[in-house]
């Protein structure tokens, strides 16, 4: 369990949960990303990048 | 046979990289070893002790050099350098399919405002200018007139780095509010979709919904065929259906398919895992 940065919502991860994975915080739809699991730290994820995608 | 060691470049983990992920853990032959580019140094030396590694970086430039530093490496990639150059830069690959004689819409390629302007009108109204290196469908314009080929033109030149000036323009083709895009594993059409909006962008990215698409064999040779001529591998191919029919689009090559696994009912991350296991084992 951890917590959203913006909203301070709780934020609970699956099991097979992996670093850098992306998350959205139920409660304010923030885009969230897995930094380190054991601890688990969660940050905002970054903004979209020009050469992102496909 | 052995254990394959994986090596899986990535940035952030979205749902294909995860649904990837799973799959492989399934495979008891498989070992992943994760290599997150956000972390990693070359010294054009030290080789990562892998077999073969999948492509998954979310950044192009990120995923084109580290493929190039692997290749100088030996190590088998999917995709390999040679195809993420050609399908990371809408030029080349309009390059590599004219010479593959893969039909795609009429495109003209020029360096600046007055030869772009007489370039579109060889071409007629309307027209789509793309940056050659972008994706999800930003900072498409579509041009239905001088006056806005004017204006586009030069809002790019003189507000845009100097990538914008290398103007990139697609006849555009009367979609009827659908695009396929048709994944291709290999030598074989796996799955296709249709994306549909209402807008005249039909990027899944950018809210078109999804739905299967049969694949045909008109469209399952095409798309096999846009694959060989970009390079081969794991690719997804963009169509349109135009009066004269199917015209590629684009060839993606970190293909995003998370709107499609239940769409169409097959499960691209296992077809991509069996592929990338064939190759490292063919280079073992």
């Amino acid at each position: 369990m951890s917590e959203c940065p913006v909203c301070g919502a709780n934020i609970s991860v699956a099991d097979d949960v992996v670093k850098g994975e992306l998350l959205e915080c139920d409660d304010c739809g923030t885009e969230l990303e897995v930094k380190n699991i054991d601890p688990l730290k969660i940050e905002e994820a970054p903004e979209a990048e020009e050469d992102w995608g496909q | 046979m052995g254990t394959i060691k994986v090596g899986f470049l990535h940035s952030l983990v979205r749902k294909e990289e995860k649904l990837l992920i799973t799959e492989f853990n399934k495979r008891a032959d498989v070992e992943l070893v994760m290599l997150d580019d956000r972390e990693l140094k070359f010294d054009l030396e030290t080789r990562p002790n892998v077999d073969v590694i999948i492509e998954r970086s979310i950044n192009h430039s990120r995923a084109l050099h580290a493929l190039r530093l692997f290749k100088s490496l030996g190590i088998p990639c999917v995709n390999t350098y040679d195809v993420s150059n050609t399908c990371g830069d809408k030029i080349l690959t309009a390059v590599a399919l004219k010479d593959a004689g893969v039909p795609q819409p009429d495109v003209r390629i020029a360096f600046t405002e007055d030869s772009a302007i007489t370039a579109i009108e060889d071409i007629g109204y309307p027209v789509v200018l793309k940056p050659a290196v972008g994706s999800w469908g930003r900072l498409l314009s579509k041009i239905n007139d001088r006056d806005a080929a004017e204006t586009v033109l030069e809002h790019k030149t003189v507000l845009g780095s100097y990538h914008h000036s290398i103007f990139f323009i697609q006849k555009y083709v009367e979609k009827k509010g659908r695009d396929i895009r048709a994944f291709v594993v290999g030598n074989e059409c796996i799955a296709a979709i249709y994306r549909s909006s209402d807008h005249w962008i039909t990027n899944t990215a950018r809210g078109a919904s999804a739905s299967n698409c049969p694949i045909t064999p008109e469209l399952s040779k095409i798309c096999v065929d846009a694959a060989v001529a970009v390079g081969g591998g794991v690719l997804a191919v963009d169509l349109f259906e135009s009066p004269d029919g199917l015209l590629v689009n684009e060839v993606n090559y970190t293909m995003e398919f998370r709107n499609s696994i239940d769409t169409t009912g097959v499960n691209i991350p296992d077809k991509v895992i069996d592929y990338i296991v064939s190759c490292g084992r063919a280079h073992a």
